[in-house]
């Protein structure tokens, strides 16, 4: 299929290019801690090349496979995943990874489900909207509008939802220590946070095999091979024998009628190959993830900071750091959080007050949009998928009509607290989390695929009775 | 817009689902095909870019075969011949 490339598209590329150039070296020359900042900057844009080019959705993965029966993003995830697991443990076992494991309970599964479901009403994941978003997909602009407001409102939310927190949960939050500040007692994710989510245990498999993270056998071994290599291959094998095998020995039985295991082996290998555009970004993403996490680490041993927020105070930006001092500075990819953060900052802005959460108050902070390095990553990542979709002959502006509209809403307020219940999306809570490990990222990735499933049902449900009205004067059987 | 299907002539379709995102190209596809007899040929006009790949890929794995894929100014057009 050939794509002309108008002239124009070309130009764009190189103003957008241009802009984050201009960024870099404008900031730069103002003061060399801005390099931090600009790293984020940089591999934000490199992701979102990534994604556009390969596709790279989650929600597509899996709401693809059970909607309309192709596995070939489910695929090219699960492959994606395994490079990225490759590189991110090597760094890991270098010891200067920024990772940290989250802690490990039903709760991913539950924050997983909704967030699944989530994902197919609003068309895309939480990368997945923002990449599209660089596409020019005003649909996917109101996903990442929906989320960001949802997770801002609902980590400060007290009042009637404080009726719903266990005793239990109350009373060991107020036990943890935190500052009056805070205010720990009121508002539902707090009290979940500090009284659940933080007494559950914090395991990786190497830890479980009795390895430790930071060695060549631990991360390569232990979280490398056991906690996503075998996972992997499991899920491939199922989705080989359950959506592929039928057709693919239905097509072999046609041309030589035998069908032998050495058929099936490259009929497994015909299906991975089948994805290797999403395969190819997923390497280049992977490559790219585990590089950052070596570049970020290093910009603070040579800055000598633990976090962004010290940069940030020394650069004399002191409004919105947390009462730890911090900011949220994954060092890694990450998605919502900065999302939720800007909100939060205009919100406060606004006159509300959003430091008395644990979430802003205490972990993340709410530090302005223009100095906060994830949003930098963020708003890259769409001028990367931008640069790509332009350069493909992608890109074009596309404004939500009111039955997108309702979706992409519905779609991003699930995914908005899903994401906070988990304490990441499909990227921070799944995608980073399995990579390194962490047997929460599973978890996760298991409540994601059934609401995908469940989302998928209501979709098909929804779909039929809009081709019926649509198909009501054919003659057809319906 | 909303989505369209029209008769164009005998045995061609019109499926037009353009400013729809995913998964909704993809999913009107499939049913517009279930709904077609076998040999009639449906014309899906879309515009979201990672639709093109799931339909090819849905196409493939049923044996639908792809007549003609058009791609211009964002806006893709696929031609399918049912099985």
């Amino acid at each position: 299929m050939e794509i002309a490339i108008p002239r124009k598209n070309i130009i764009w590329a190189y103003i957008i290019v241009g802009f984050f150039g201009l960024v870099s070296v404008v900031t730069l020359a103002i003061h060399e801690y801005y390099i931090y900042l600009s790293a984020y900057l940089w591999f934000g844009f490199i992701y979102g090349m990534c994604l556009q080019y390969g596709r790279f959705c989650f929600a597509s993965a899996f709401r693809d496979l059970f909607a309309v029966g192709v596995p070939r993003m489910v695929v090219g995830i699960m492959i994606a995943t395994l490079l990225f697991a490759i590189t991110s443990n090597l760094v890991a076992a270098t010891g200067w990874s920024t990772f940290h494991a989250a802690p490990v309970s039903i709760h991913s599964a539950i924050a997983g489900l909704i967030f699944g479901i989530g994902m197919v009403f609003a068309g895309g994941c939480a990368s997945g909207s923002l990449y599209k978003t660089g596409e020019g997909n005003g649909v996917s602009l109101l996903v990442i509008l929906s989320i960001s407001v949802t997770q801002s409102l609902f980590v400060d939310w007290g009042g009637i939802l404080n009726k719903f927190v266990p005793a239990s949960w109350h009373e060991s939050a107020l036990q943890k220590g935190l500052p009056d500040s805070i205010n720990v007692g009121d508002g539902w994710v707090d009290q979940y946070l500090a009284g659940y989510v933080w007494n559950q245990p914090v395991k990786t498999y190497a830890q479980s095999l009795g390895m430790q993270d930071d060695t060549l056998t631990g991360a390569m071994l232990g979280n490398a091979f056991a906690g996503v290599f075998v996972p992997a291959v499991i899920i491939l094998a199922i989705v080989y024998f359950f959506w592929v095998r039928k057709n693919y020995m239905k097509k072999l039985q046609a041309e030589k009628g035998v069908v032998t295991f050495r058929d099936h082996l490259a009929g497994f290998w015909g299906m991975v190959m089948a994805s290797k555009r999403t395969s190819l970004a997923g390497l280049f993403l992977g490559i790219a993830c585990g590089l950052q996490m070596f570049v970020i680490e290093g910009l603070r041993m040579k800055f000598g900071v633990k976090n962004a927020g010290t940069i940030l105070e020394r650069l004399g930006h002191d409004f919105g750091i947390s009462a730890k001092g911090t900011v949220f500075d994954p060092g890694y990819w990450y998605v919502t959080t900065q999302e939720a953060q800007w909100v939060g900052w205009t919100f406060q802005k606004l006159g509300m007050n959003n430091m008395d959460n644990i979430y802003f108050g205490w972990v993340n902070g709410i530090p302005s949009p223009a100095i906060n390095p994830a949003d930098w990553m963020s708003v890259a990542l769409i001028g990367g998928a931008a640069v790509m979709a332009l350069l493909h002959g992608e890109f074009k502006f596309k404004a939500p009509t009111r039955e997108l509209a309702f979706w992409a809403i519905l779609g991003g307020f699930f995914m908005g607290i899903g994401s906070r219940l988990a304490l990441g999306c499909n990227v921070g809570a799944f995608f980073v989390r399995t990579a390194m490990g962490d047997m929460s990222g599973w978890l996760f990735g298991l409540g994601m695929i059934g609401g995908a499933f469940i989302g998928v049902k209501i979709f098909n449900w929804y779909t039929e009775r809009q081709m019926a009205k649509e198909m009501a004067g054919l003659d057809f059987d319906l | 817009m909303a989505m369209t299907f029209a008769k164009k002539e005998e045995g061609i379709y019109e499926l037009d689902v353009t400013g729809y995102v995913c998964p909704h190209p993809q999913i009107y596809t499939k049913k517009a095909l279930e709904k077609i007899q076998s040999g009639d040929v449906l014309e899906v006009v879309f515009d979201n870019p990672s639709s093109s790949e799931s339909v090819s890929a849905m196409c493939d794995s049923n044996g639908n075969e792809i007549l003609e894929k058009i791609a211009e100014g964002g806006k893709f057009t696929f031609r399918i011949k049912k099985a």
